[in-house]
């Protein structure tokens, strides 16, 4: 079993949490693009190793929050931003 | 048996006179395939030796003729996505790009034991998709209509023929996901997953292709904008065409070149139990309950399920998904209570956005991917490195593939192929 910090609720179990991914800083969709607009929504960093990644607690507190985990073995640490807003 | 020496040297071909000759005369096989020594420069290089680099290889010294090729892997051949996947064939998809695409792929399939001089154990089956609502029936009468048009034989049918076809399946309506009816797919089918490789590995190798397992590329030459190389861990090699065909580590690779992809890395899992007597002629699949089912040549049931919910390198499998494994199997087949699991484990899925590949150029010259394969990649091998020799050697994209470009992204030019795995994702 996999355990994911929540800031509010503290440690509880992944599938509990739905997976929204990893972060990226969004445009502006005013100032934006096509190009840019389409890198944001499509390409992915995908890494092997320690990622930040936000989660939703959505059978918890029903808040969003950011994690650290290595995608390579699945350990987990809070990420130092976690419960605020993510990039 | 004058050239017996001879035969030794190079793969020896399979028939049945070769096999009483050998059983006679006692001599031992030839490898199915040689190593050699890594020279300093190839015309082609190939990252990935699963049976999308390997078919590529293949067809690109059988169709085209360019033999100077290499086929580099990290680990052993065949250990990633082809060695993990559940083997399933067919080709009754939901857009006609896909259709005509994995059709092709099924008619390679059909004629590649003859090909490749190795038994593939092609097993035509025959694939269920079952239904357990209306919006799902509806979609399969829509993949049905779609696939009669492209000439794939395939048909909606109710639940007592699916009871005529598997009896062990439970259509009564006293469950939590009754059987409304399924997509029947007669040409759909299981292969052997191994014998693939191998014989395209022994078939590429014959014609003078280098296979180099334990290469590990760690770096990827451009200069200009054009590759021009590569770095492994034996060696550099200098290339004017390398291919991506690494699956579940695409991303790596190509971050290595520069090239960004839309791809997200995320494991599946699956698990084998344990032999018995042949029951299940027909493949069976159940999108509502995520799982599918074959039985193999040798008897063991093969299960597969919908990617983790989380994207991850780890292939370590998870006992929630063992669980909903067994629940929903039981679903379906209730008599299979008493069956032990053997074995599970998990391969990496490269999945993309719109849940179709991504074949072709980048904008690197001479770096083409054949990514993007998510839970589809394994059945449509053949047709991807027929589809990919003919980019390399024509330096024009294929008609069949010209929809799977990576540009489609950045044009908004997405493909939405959901009938690409079978299960949920």
């Amino acid at each position: 079993m996999i355990l994911l910090p929540c800031p509010w609720c503290g440690l509880r179990d992944a599938a509990e949490f739905g997976y929204v991914g990893e972060t990226g800083a969004r445009p502006d969709p005013r100032a934006t693009n096509k190009k840019e607009w389409r890198d944001y929504l499509y390409l992915r960093r995908n890494r092997a190793g320690w990622t930040v990644e936000r989660w939703y607690h959505q059978m918890g507190c029903r808040r969003y929050l950011l994690v650290e985990r290595d995608t390579t073995t699945n350990e987990v640490r809070p990420a130092p931003t976690a419960g605020e807003r993510a990039p | 048996m004058t050239d017996l020496r001879k035969r030794r040297a190079g793969p020896a071909r399979y028939s049945g006179l070769a096999l009483l000759r050998h059983g006679v005369v006692g001599d031992p096989w030839p490898a199915a395939w040689r190593t050699h020594e890594l020279k300093a420069s190839y015309d082609v290089v190939i990252i990935g030796g699963g049976i999308h680099g390997l078919a590529t290889a293949y067809y690109l010294a059988r169709n085209h003729g360019i033999t100077d090729v290499a086929v580099l892997d990290k680990g052993y051949l065949g250990g990633g996505g082809s060695g993990r996947n559940t083997a399933i064939l067919r080709s009754n998809y939901l857009t006609p790009e896909g259709v005509r695409f994995y059709d092709r792929s099924l008619e390679l399939y059909q004629g590649l034991a003859a090909d490749l001089n190795f038994n593939v154990m092609f097993s035509r089956r025959g694939h269920l998709t079952l239904a357990h609502s209306d919006a799902s029936l509806r979609t399969m009468r829509w993949r049905a209509e779609v696939n009669k048009v492209s000439g794939v034989d395939s048909e909606v049918i109710g639940p007592d023929d699916v009871k005529r076809i598997v009896p062990h399946m439970d259509t009564s309506e006293q469950v939590r996901y009754p059987i409304l009816g399924a997509l029947y797919h007669p040409p759909g089918g299981i292969v052997r997953h191994d014998a693939v490789v191998w014989g395209y590995a022994r078939a590429a190798d014959s014609r003078g292709v280098h296979l180099h397992q334990d290469t590990e590329v760690t770096a990827i030459d451009v200069a200009a904008g054009r590759v021009t190389g590569v770095r492994t861990t034996r060696g550099d090699i200098a290339a004017p065409v390398v291919i991506n065909a690494t699956a579940g580590w695409a991303t790596l690779v190509a971050d290595m070149a520069g090239v960004r992809l839309p791809v997200q890395t995320f494991p599946l899992q699956a698990a084998v139990t344990e032999p018995v007597k042949p029951f299940l002629r027909t493949v069976v699949v159940s999108g509502t309950l995520h799982v599918y089912v074959s039985q193999t040549a040798r008897g063991e049931l093969v299960f597969g399920a919908s990617v983790d919910p989380f994207a991850s390198y780890s292939t370590r499998g998870s006992l929630e998904f063992t669980e909903g494994l067994a629940g929903h199997v039981l679903q379906l087949m209730p008599s299979l209570a008493k069956l032990r699991l053997l074995r599970q484990w998990a391969g990496l899925c490269d999945m993309t956005p719109d849940f179709a590949p991504i074949m072709g150029p980048t904008d690197v010259d001479g770096f083409l991917v054949d990514v993007g394969w998510g839970t589809y990649g394994f059945k449509a091998g053949p047709v991807a490195g027929e589809a990919m020799a003919e980019s390399v050697a024509t330096g024009r994209t294929p008609q069949l593939i010209s929809s799977f470009g990576l540009d489609r992204f950045a044009h908004g030019r997405l493909l939405g192929e959901k009938g690409a795995a079978a299960v949920g994702h």
